[in-house]
């Protein structure tokens, strides 16, 4: 349970997964955020309006996918780092996974990093194929990692430091 | 000599600086009396991105939002900020005293706003006096304000707000956290924050407690084992965790001395964390122009203890006829604000504990004994 461990169950993940015909579409924004809480700044993050919290601000965001182009910008504005860029059309084996990062280092595009799951654990090293700082106010990296598609709904992390060249 | 001021805050915290903000901008003069070097509360150490809406500058990490509300009193004509200045007592005369410069003043406010806070609780456990066992917001100060990374391997007792925070921004401090155990059934902290150390590895262990520190000269290690549904320890769940700090964040409880000093009716109300004034809609306690906000009156979030600030400001500077109509306005507009913040599940227990001030609040009114 979530909230015996602070991992999302696979039932959890479901309730927010957007379908396979989504995901052929392009890059969708994936909000894991399962409590209801008083937050709201995704709302004013989205350009385009697709991510709702309502009726009231202890909902959890909705994110309609049909309006959602994955562009990003809500990873960042996300207070709980709860909110996920998944790409499956990246490559043909290869998903792109967009996440916030607020460690030191970080990682250069180009080097591979070693990808976690939900829970910390390892699942290989990938490589990083964008850093996007998030400024002097917000200061939340998002790192674009490309991951075997399979694991596109499983890595969430990456493990600090000890990143690879090449 | 006797310094006469319109309106006296007391702290310097998201509180106290909302509700200077707020009296002033009605055109009352403000003393705020604060106790560090510097105001801002605790919000100089805060971190990260602070949670809520844009009114209470959610999304902005709380330093940031801190130097904000510090630099608005800061550049406010109306305000004084005296800070090093320790409130002492507040006497029936309606003098207030304080420690400002080896020296004692003496303050007589036409109203004064209680905004001083809370303090840590600590945990009773054999070995908890040894060096390396600290309050969560000690380690937090070292860090964050002083630079001094406080440990190499941490343990932290409690899964709320606070335990699960700290401990995110000890790994970003580089320290290695052993885990995050919490005797309670459930995460008490919002699950973002858990899930965020989670997936960093940390393990965070519901339904255990500390059983003994040791060490010879500072902490070693610490023995924690599992409780049953009773919160019993069950005996040979015991587990050694090797770590030179262990980090308490097991709650914190409201700062009172001064409500009480100062007669202000008091009821103990476990939802609230502890002892508490009992305060009227526009947060005024039983002595008249005496009012309190933010966590002094409960343990609660900054995004509302911000917004009680400001409800106490307007409230204190209509009473002294400060655009009394204006404050009637921005009053219910900050009323709406903490009903909104209060909504959710996560609201429930400050409801339920705010309900029983308002019980308590209102049978004293009517010359009813509540005791």
């Amino acid at each position: 349970m979530l909230i015996e461990t602070g991992i999302p169950t696979p039932e959890d993940i479901q309730s927010v997964t957007p379908s396979e015909e989504r995901f052929r579409k392009g890059p969708v924004a994936i909000a894991e955020c399962f409590q209801k809480i008083p937050c709201n700044p995704c709302t004013k993050a989205c350009v385009k309006q697709a991510i709702r919290v309502e009726p009231d601000i202890n909902e959890t965001p909705k994110i309609d996918y049909d309006v959602c182009n994955g562009c990003g910008a809500c990873i960042a504005r996300c207070p709980g780092l709860a909110i996920f860029v998944v790409d499956k059309t990246y490559g043909e084996n290869e998903a792109l996974v967009k996440l916030p990062f607020e460690f030191l280092p970080i990682p250069e595009a180009g080097q591979k990093a070693c990808g976690l799951d939900r829970s910390g654990k390892e699942l290989g090293w990938f490589r990083v194929e964008k850093v996007i700082p998030g400024g002097k106010k917000n200061m939340t990296y998002t790192i674009c990692l490309a991951v075997p598609k399979e694991l596109a709904m499983e890595v969430r992390n990456i493990r600090v430091g000890g990143y690879q060249n090449g | 000599m006797i310094k006469d001021t319109e309106i006296l805050v007391i702290g310097g915290g998201p509180a106290g600086l909302c509700a200077a903000s707020a009296a002033a901008s009605l055109g009352a003069h403000v003393l705020l009396c604060e106790r560090d070097y510097v105001p801002g509360g605790q919000l100089v150490k805060q971190t990260h991105k602070f949670f809520g809406s844009e009114k209470q500058y959610a999304g902005d990490r709380g330093i940031h939002i801190g130097q904000r509300l510090v630099e608005d009193v800061a550049n406010n004509p109306n305000i004084e900020v005296l800070s090093e200045a320790t409130v002492l007592g507040m006497y029936e005369d309606g003098i207030v005293t304080v420690l400002h410069d080896n020296r004692h003043l003496k303050i007589r406010p036409k109203k004064t706003i209680v905004a001083t806070g809370a303090a840590e609780k600590f945990l009773a456990f054999p070995g908890n006096d040894l060096p390396g066992i600290y309050g969560a917001g000690a380690v937090q100060t070292l860090m964050n304000v002083a630079g001094v990374k406080p440990a190499e391997k941490v343990l932290m007792v409690g899964a709320g707000n606070i335990g699960l925070i700290v401990s995110y921004q000890l790994l970003q401090a580089g320290v290695e956290v052993a885990g995050v155990i919490e005797a309670a059934p459930h995460i008490g902290g919002y699950l973002v924050h858990a899930s965020k150390l989670r997936r960093a590895g940390v393990p965070i262990r519901t339904r255990y407690t500390v059983k003994e520190a040791y060490g010879t000269d500072s902490l070693e290690g610490v023995v924690i084992c599992q409780l049953d549904e009773s919160w019993q320890p069950i005996p040979g769940t015991e587990e050694n965790i090797p770590c030179d700090t262990l980090c308490l964040a097991v709650g914190l409880t409201p700062l009172t001395e001064l409500c009480w000093q100062a007669g202000c009716d008091m009821a103990f109300i476990r939802e609230l964390s502890g002892h508490v004034p009992i305060v009227d809609e526009n947060l005024e306690t039983s002595v008249p122009g005496i009012y309190a906000a933010g966590d002094v009156s409960g343990i609660e979030e900054a995004s509302s203890a911000m917004v009680e600030g400001r409800l106490a400001g307007f409230s204190a500077a209509g009473a002294l006829g400060y655009q009394p109509e204006k404050a009637k306005e921005l009053c219910a507009a900050a009323a709406d604000e903490l009903r909104e913040l209060r909504s959710g599940p996560t609201g429930a227990k400050i409801m339920a504990g705010l309900s029983k001030v308002a019980a308590k609040q209102k049978a004293e009114k009517g010359g009813a004994c509540i005791c």
